[in-house]
C-alpha cells in the first residue's frame, strides 16, 4: 500500500538515525503541521478552539513534561500540577512588573523559575527512587499549593485571591485578556508548543535523551558507564518543570484568563499523570494521544451525547461519561499495557508489512 | 471487519449529528443554566439547579413563556469545575445566550471579562465578585440582591443587637470560619474594618479545601480562643463537618452563623440533632406556603417534568433556585418593555437587568409576598445591598427567627469602590463603560 519503505534507500548516516526515517512519515507530519495551521484555525468554531484545542495542546505540553521526567528518565513525579502553577504565577509577576516586555517573552522565561524549583525538589531524587521519590515531589506540590494560597504577594494581595490576566498585545493583536479572539490564542498556543516539541524532540533523540534512558534502564550501569547521576537527574528534573512552567503560563494566559490556586492542585497533577500512562510512557507522540484520549473524549461523549438525540439530562451524561472513560482507560491497558503510542506503533509495522503478517 | 464497523458507526454518529442540528427551535429565547448536579458539592447543586430550571419551566406549563415567547431552558453540567464550566460557557455563547447563570465562584472570575467582549450578562446571584456590584466599571455584571461583604456587616449588626448596641461589641471576640479559597475569604477586609470601628477583636479560622472535612484541630483553636460569635463562610462538605466540630467542644449553637451558602438544609441536617439553634443568614423564605412554589408544584413537579424529589421543594436551596429564575424572568419582562421587542437578546437583558424593580406589590403578584426582600437595581449600583434575615435550624427545617436586616452600607460601599478599582487598575485595558444608562421603568 501508500505506507512502506520500498525504495528508499538510506545512503548517510543523517538520513539513517534522523527521527522519521520514512518519506511517508514526513509527509504525514507536514500534512499535520499544515492542517493545523492553515485550515483548523480557519474552519473551526470558537468553542473547538477555546474549548477543545488550546487545552489539549496545553495538556499535551504538559505531558511531554512529564513524560520527559517519568518516560524517558524514569523519575516519578507527582508535582506536575504545582510546577505548572510555579510557571503561572512566574508568568503573572513578571508581566505586573515589566508590562512593557512582550508576554510570549515571559512564557517562556517563566519557564526558567519553573525549573529552578523543580531542579530544587529534583534534589532528593539522587538517593530515593520510585514510590519514595513520588512522596518527595508529593510533598513539593503540597508545599507550592499552599504557597499559592498563602503568599499573597504571589497574587498582588488581590482580594479574591486569584490571578487574572491583563490584555497583552502582539504586534498591536491581542494576544491575551478577554478581547483576545479564540483564533490568535491558538495560533500562539500552537506555534510554541510545536517549538517545544521539536526541541523536546532533539532532545530525547539526542546524546542528553540516551543519558537519561541509561538512567531509566539501570542507574547502576549508567554510572559504570560514565554518567553522573546527579547531573543527569537534576537537568531531567529542571527540563522537565521548565516545560511544565510553559504549560502552567499557557494554561492561565491562553486558556483560563484567569486562576486560583486550586487550579494547580493535586488533581491537576494526577490528571497529566494519567495522560501520560495511558498515552504511552516514553514517548512524545504518546504524549499527544494520551492528551486526547483524558481530555478530548469526555468533551466529545458530552457534546455527541445530546446531539444524537438521546433524551439525556446532563447531570446523567456526565455521569455516564465518567464510566465510559474509566472503562476505556481500562480497557485500552489491558489491550495494550504500553498506552496508545505502542498500538500506534504496531499498526503503523503492520502497514509496513501488509498484506503478509510479517 | 472491525474497521468495517469502526466505519459504519463513524457514519451513523456523522449523519445524526447532521440531523440533529437544525432542531433548534424558532421563536424563542435562551438561557442556559450551568448547574452542578455532580461532584463534591451535588449537594447544593441539585436543589438550586431543580429550582432555577422548574420556576422558568413553570412560565413555560402555565404561561407559554414570557410575552408569549416561548424560554428554552437547557442545562450544561459544570460539576462545579472551573474547566467544565468555561467549557460550558463557550459551548453555550453560540446559541445567543441571553444571560449566564455561572454559579460557581471560579467560573465567575473566568468570565467576568469576556462579558462585554460576548454582549452575554452575568447574573451572579449573591456571589462571585463583590467588587461587580460597581455597575461604571462592570456594567455586564450583575450580582443582586447582596454581596457577601453585606452579609459579613449583617452578622456584625446581629450580634450587636444581640449583645445589646454596636457599642457593646467593644472587647468582644467574633471568629470567621471560612474556606481558605478566593469565596471563603471575601468577608475579611470588611470584617478587618468594623473590626477597628468598633474594637472588637477578630480570630481567623481558616479550612484548607483539601481539609474541609478534617477540621478537629481548628476547632481546638476555637475551644483555647473561646470567641463570642462565630460566623462562617463554608460551602459543601464543609459545613455539616464545622457544626459537628462545633457540637463536639459544646459551642453554643446560637452564636454560631452561617452566611447564606452554610444554610441549607443539607448542611444542618448530617449534623444530627444537636445541631438545633444554629443559625444562618438567607435572603430568600423556606417552606412551600408560598403560591408561586404551589404554582411550581401544580404546572411541574406534579406531571414529573422536574429532577426534583418532592419532598425537597421549598427547601432553603430550591427556594434560592426559585429567586434567581424570578429575578432572570422579571428582568426579561421589563428588557421585553424597554426594548419593544419580544426576542430579547443579551444586550436587551442587560438593560433591563439594569433597570430591574421588584416591588413589594410585584412580589405579591408573583404570589411570593415575602419570600424575598423587594430589590432595585441602578446603573450604579449592580446589587442593590438588599436586606436577609437570620433563620435556625430546629432539627427538621429552617424557621425564620429576625426581622430583615439591611447591611451596614456606608461601611461596605467604601470597599466596593476601592476593589473595584484595584480590579480594573490590575487589568490594564479593561474597557471604559460605553453602555448608556437607561431611565429606571
Amino acid at each position: 500500500m501508500l505506507y512502506r519503505e520500498a525504495g528508499q534507500y538510506k545512503t548517510n548516516y543523517a538520513a539513517d538515525v534522523s527521527v522519521f526515517p520514512l518519506r511517508e512519515d514526513r509527509v504525514g507530519l507536514a500534512v499535520i503541521l499544515f492542517l493545523a495551521f492553515c485550515v483548523v484555525p480557519f474552519i473551526s468554531n470558537g468553542f473547538m478552539l477555546q474549548a477543545v484545542l488550546i487545552p489539549f495542546l496545553v495538556f499535551s505540553l504538559a505531558a511531554i513534561a512529564l513524560n520527559i521526567l517519568t518516560g524517558y528518565t524514569g523519575l516519578i513525579s507527582l508535582g506536575t500540577g504545582a510546577f505548572m502553577g510555579v510557571g503561572a504565577y512566574a508568568c503573572y509577576k513578571l508581566t505586573t512588573f515589566f508590562p512593557q516586555v512582550n508576554i510570549i517573552i515571559w512564557v517562556i522565561a517563566s519557564g526558567f523559575f519553573s525549573a529552578a524549583v523543580g531542579a530544587l525538589f529534583g534534589l532528593p531524587s539522587l538517593r530515593i527512587k520510585g514510590f519514595y521519590l513520588a512522596v518527595a515531589t508529593l510533598a513539593a506540590q503540597f508545599f507550592l499549593s499552599w504557597c499559592f494560597i498563602r503568599v499573597p504577594w504571589l497574587y498582588n494581595n488581590n482580594v479574591s485571591g486569584a490571578i487574572e490576566v491583563p490584555t497583552r498585545t502582539l504586534f498591536g493583536i491581542p494576544i491575551t485578556g478577554a478581547t483576545a479572539t479564540p483564533f490568535t490564542r491558538y495560533l500562539v498556543v500552537l506555534t510554541i508548543v510545536v517549538v517545544m516539541t521539536w526541541i523536546a524532540s532533539n532532545l530525547v533523540h539526542g546524546r542528553i535523551g540516551r543519558m537519561w534512558m541509561a538512567v531509566r534502564d539501570m542507574d547502576l550501569a549508567a554510572e559504570l558507564i560514565g554518567i553522573r547521576l546527579l547531573p543527569t537527574k537534576l537537568l531531567a528534573f529542571a527540563v522537565s518543570s521548565f516545560y511544565c512552567g510553559v504549560a502552567g503560563a499557557l494554561l492561565v494566559f491562553f486558556w483560563y484568563g484567569g486562576a486560583e490556586a486550586a487550579v494547580f492542585d493535586v488533581n491537576q497533577s494526577f490528571f497529566i499523570l494519567f495522560m501520560v500512562i495511558v498515552g504511552g510512557l516514553g514517548s512524545l507522540t504518546g504524549s499527544f494521544f494520551g492528551a486526547a484520549l483524558i481530555f478530548i473524549l469526555p468533551i466529545a461523549l458530552r457534546v455527541l451525547a445530546p446531539a444524537v438525540g438521546l433524551p439525556l439530562h446532563p447531570s446523567t451524561v456526565e455521569q455516564l461519561q465518567f464510566m465510559i472513560v474509566g472503562a476505556l482507560i481500562i480497557f485500552f491497558l489491558i489491550v495494550e499495557p504500553h498506552g496508545l503510542a505502542r498500538l500506534w506503533q504496531i499498526g503503523k509495522q503492520k502497514l509496513r508489512v501488509w498484506p503478509f503478517p510479517y | 471487519m472491525k474497521l468495517k464497523h469502526l466505519l459504519l458507526g463513524t457514519a451513523l454518529v456523522a449523519s445524526t449529528v447532521v440531523a440533529a442540528v437544525p432542531a433548534s427551535a424558532q421563536n424563542s429565547i435562551y438561557i442556559p443554566l450551568l448547574t452542578y448536579r455532580t461532584g463534591p458539592f451535588a449537594v447544593s447543586g441539585i436543589p438550586i439547579g431543580s429550582g432555577m430550571a422548574d420556576y422558568l419551566n413553570m412560565l413555560n406549563e402555565r404561561d407559554g413563556g414570557i410575552g408569549g415567547v416561548r424560554l428554552n431552558v437547557e442545562e450544561c453540567e459544570t460539576g462545579y469545575d472551573t474547566k467544565k464550566g468555561v467549557e460550558c460557557y463557550e459551548q453555550v455563547k453560540s446559541k445567543n445566550p441571553i444571560v449566564i447563570n455561572p454559579y460557581s465562584t471560579g467560573i465567575t472570575l473566568q468570565i467576568i471579562p469576556k462579558a462585554a467582549v460576548d454582549k452575554i450578562p452575568i447574573l451572579s446571584m449573591a456571589y462571585g465578585l463583590s467588587a461587580s456590584a460597581d455597575g461604571q466599571n462592570f456594567p455586564w455584571i450583575f450580582n443582586p440582591p447582596a454581596t457577601y461583604w453585606d452579609g459579613a456587616s449583617m452578622f456584625v449588626k446581629y450580634v450587636g443587637e444581640k449583645e445589646g448596641g454596636l457599642d457593646k461589641l467593644k472587647g468582644k471576640k467574633l471568629g470567621l470560619v471560612y474556606l481558605d479559597a478566593p469565596y471563603g475569604k471575601e468577608p475579611i477586609p470588611l470584617l478587618e474594618a468594623l473590626a477597628k470601628d468598633y474594637g472588637f477583636e477578630l480570630k481567623l479560622y481558616p479550612v484548607p479545601a483539601a481539609e474541609a472535612q478534617n477540621q478537629s484541630s481548628l476547632w481546638l483553636n476555637v475551644r483555647r480562643d473561646r470567641p463570642d460569635w462565630i460566623y462562617m463562610q463554608g460551602f459543601g462538605a464543609m459545613n455539616p463537618t464545622a457544626i459537628k466540630e462545633a457540637i463536639k467542644i459544646n459551642y453554643p449553637m446560637n452564636k454560631f452563623i452561617g452566611n447564606w451558602w452554610s444554610g441549607g438544609d443539607d448542611d444542618a441536617r448530617p449534623a444530627g440533632p444537636q445541631a438545633k439553634g444554629y443559625l444562618s443568614f438567607t435572603f430568600n423564605q423556606t417552606g412551600t406556603n408560598f403560591p408561586i412554589i404551589q404554582e411550581i408544584i401544580k404546572h411541574v413537579v406534579d406531571k414529573g417534568k422536574s429532577q426534583v424529589q418532592k419532598d425537597k421543594v421549598g427547601e432553603t436551596f430550591y427556594n434560592r433556585g426559585v429567586l434567581n429564575s424570578i429575578i432572570i424572568a422579571e428582568a426579561i419582562r421589563n428588557a421585553q418593555k424597554i426594548s419593544g421587542k419580544k426576542e430579547i437578546n443579551g444586550e436587551d437583558l442587560r438593560r433591563g437587568l439594569e433597570t430591574l424593580e421588584i416591588t413589594a406589590a410585584r412580589l405579591k403578584e408573583l404570589g411570593a409576598e415575602g419570600f424575598a426582600s423587594p430589590m432595585k437595581v441602578t446603573c450604579q449600583d449592580h446589587n442593590g445591598h438588599n436586606a436577609a434575615f437570620v433563620s435556625e435550624w430546629d432539627g427538621t427545617k429552617w424557621n425564620k427567627v429576625s426581622d430583615w436586616i439591611a447591611p451596614i452600607k456606608e461601611k461596605v460601599n467604601p470597599l466596593i469602590e476601592q476593589a473595584s478599582k484595584d480590579y480594573v487598575g490590575a487589568n490594564a485595558g479593561w474597557p471604559k463603560r460605553s453602555e448608556p444608562c437607561d431611565k429606571s421603568s
